[in-house]
């Protein structure tokens, strides 16, 4: 008895500090969010309790609306095509020939560099004077003379959606290719037997056996868009006329640039909201296809 | 069984064809090539305008380097507080995240993996916490305690934030390669009166390795490129981590961008992720795999 109360104990020990840690510096923050939401906290003071006054403020300001929707609008079209994409290099390099190795590295490459670092090289590509991306397009073509992509928002937007599908393209492949590299290899080859094309093949065997990674990383990748901030701070400022905000940009605005801590902290609540719904998912889907 | 079925089932769909020596496989070398050229020109041409002059790098654009020159890149080691300063501030939070991270997480995951603690599902899901609730949101709160403590322009404050966001992954982790390992030779070194920590140290650890260098190659790679965070809690020129740094050279001393310093400073900022991922990608692959998605 006393030896598994002190197992218990040990157990505990080891545990201890990190969870004090995660309570300390996560969910006491949490605490003071939820509380300071309820204020009219700025940086002059304040604080008086307010009840819901913020969120009601929130349900009437266009400025946060517009922002969210842009930022759904950003995940909605940037995740297929991050996937399709990502499952498409995955297709092409699933095999470990060493060519095909080396496809993957170095799509791999733009995966583990800052956000900062290709916001700013995409930056300088996409520049009207300097930028080798306008010049290709004019060279092709496409273009009779090379366009200014930070002055409207549709073009911004674009030009956010490119930079960021050459810096993440990679990371949905990864996973796809170890999902695609994980099916049975007696499965594909019976198929082939049987004279199945290339396209049956991948219709029909690869992508339901894929099904659940496709899903897993089409959660994460949308879990990240949701929270972007980097590469419209660096490349659009928000600009034009704050048509560019993110969900996160318009409460870093509100915090840090107006300090209206209360409301803020009011937007970062529903923010966190909206988060946890779809990394509730993801976790079960995870613990799911752990026990499987 | 099913995949007989599912043989069937696609030849029912799909026509009857002669195999041959597909010319598909000459069409997938061609599609790998254009691939990695279109993936490495965007860092391939910004390495080209760093290493020209000052005012070729400010010119038309152009594919390849029309100078050879390091003055761009010696512009940018004497940038404001100095080029040491940044990579000096960058390095040391990433080092303390490194180690805060291992420390919390490797007890933790043996905790978790190794001891049969009542209400251990609530601990673990209390660790993952900070993977469901965004840092991005905590930062306003965080930020107001941490100026309470003298925490804001210290990287030590900085090391804290890149810790919370680690945590979870590293925890999910450590306790994922401790199960792997046999009770068998815990059992034994139990037997022999070897207490909990020294198994943790002796032969948890050592048999752990991979599961270690994953973690740390993580959480270097994460605190180095980490922007928001930074951008909120550096606010003095001494203080600012690489990432800063970049925002900071593009908006110049002028107004004007700068671009050669600009593409010397993105380069510079590259280089140690890229070094360190060539070294271990081995590792980074399969930590991507086993927290991303299992």
């Amino acid at each position: 008895m006393r030896a598994q109360r002190s197992r218990q104990l040990q157990g505990w020990l080891f545990i201890g500090p990190a969870l004090l840690f995660v309570a300390l510096f996560v969910l006491v923050p949490l605490a003071q969010l939820v509380a300071t939401s309820l204020t009219d906290r700025s940086l002059l003071g304040g604080g008086r309790f307010i009840g819901v006054e913020n969120y009601l403020r929130i349900w009437r300001d266009a400025s946060f609306w517009r922002a969210l929707a842009f930022t759904v609008q950003y995940t909605i079209v940037l995740t297929p095509i991050l996937m399709g994409l990502g499952y498409a290099l995955a297709l092409l390099t699933f095999d470990n020939t060493p060519l095909k190795r080396l496809t993957r590295t170095i799509v791999f490459v733009p995966v583990i560099i800052g956000l900062s670092s290709s916001s700013l090289l995409w930056f300088w590509l996409l520049d009207e004077q300097v930028g080798l991306f306008n010049k290709l397009l004019v060279d092709l073509h496409v273009l009779k003379e090379p366009i200014v992509w930070f002055v409207s928002a549709d073009l911004a937007f674009w030009a956010v959606v490119i930079s960021i599908t050459w810096k993440v393209v990679g990371f949905g492949m990864v996973l796809f290719v170890s999902g695609i590299q994980s099916i049975n290899p007696d499965i594909v080859e019976a198929a082939i037997m049987d004279g199945a094309s290339y396209w049956s093949r991948v219709r029909l065997i690869i992508l339901p056996l894929t099904r659940r990674i496709l899903l897993l990383t089409t959660l994460v990748s949308a879990i990240g868009s949701m929270l972007a901030f980097d590469q419209f701070y660096i490349m659009t400022s928000g600009a034009p006329r704050g048509q560019t905000f993110t969900a996160v940009y318009w409460i870093y605005q509100n915090s840090f640039v107006s300090f209206k801590l209360g409301y803020s902290s009011a937007l970062s609540v529903v923010l966190t909201l909206v988060i946890l719904v779809l990394a509730a998912l993801q976790i079960a889907l995870t613990v799911r296809s752990e026990a499987a | 069984m099913s995949a007989a079925t599912i043989a069937t089932e696609s030849v029912a769909f799909a026509p009857r064809r002669r195999r041959r020596v597909p010319p598909s496989a000459y069409l997938a070398v061609a599609a790998c090539v254009a691939v990695m050229a279109i993936m490495a020109a965007p860092l391939v041409f910004s390495f080209f305008a760093s290493i020209e002059t000052v005012t070729e790098t400010s010119s038309a654009p152009h594919c390849l380097p029309h100078s050879f020159s390091l003055q761009n890149y010696l512009k940018v080691a004497g940038y404001q507080a100095g080029l040491a300063t940044y990579v000096g501030n960058s390095t040391l939070v990433a080092l303390m995240t490194i180690v805060a991270c291992i420390a919390l997480a490797a007890p933790a995951g043996y905790g978790l993996a190794r001891f049969s603690t009542y209400g251990k599902e609530i601990a673990f899901l209390i660790l993952l916490a900070p993977m469901m609730i965004p840092y991005q949101a905590l930062l306003t709160p965080l930020y107001l305690d941490f100026a309470k403590f003298g925490l804001v322009d210290s990287r030590i404050g900085l090391a804290i934030v890149h810790t919370i966001l680690q945590l979870p992954f590293s925890v999910y982790l450590m306790r994922n390669a401790f199960e792997a390992i046999p009770r068998e030779i815990e059992e034994a070194a139990m037997i022999d009166g070897c207490s909990a920590s020294r198994r943790l140290a002796y032969i948890f650890l050592p048999l752990a390795v991979p599961g270690l260098v994953t973690v740390a190659l993580f959480a270097f790679i994460n605190s180095w490129n980490e922007f928001l965070a930074a951008l909120v809690f550096m606010n003095r020129e001494f203080s600012f981590t690489v990432p800063i740094l970049l925002v900071s050279v593009r908006t110049g001393d002028h107004g004007a961008v700068d671009w050669g310093a600009l593409q010397a400073s993105i380069i510079l900022s590259i280089i140690p992720c890229l070094v360190v991922y060539l070294a271990l990608q081995r590792y980074y692959i399969s930590g991507l795999l086993s927290g991303a998605v299992k």
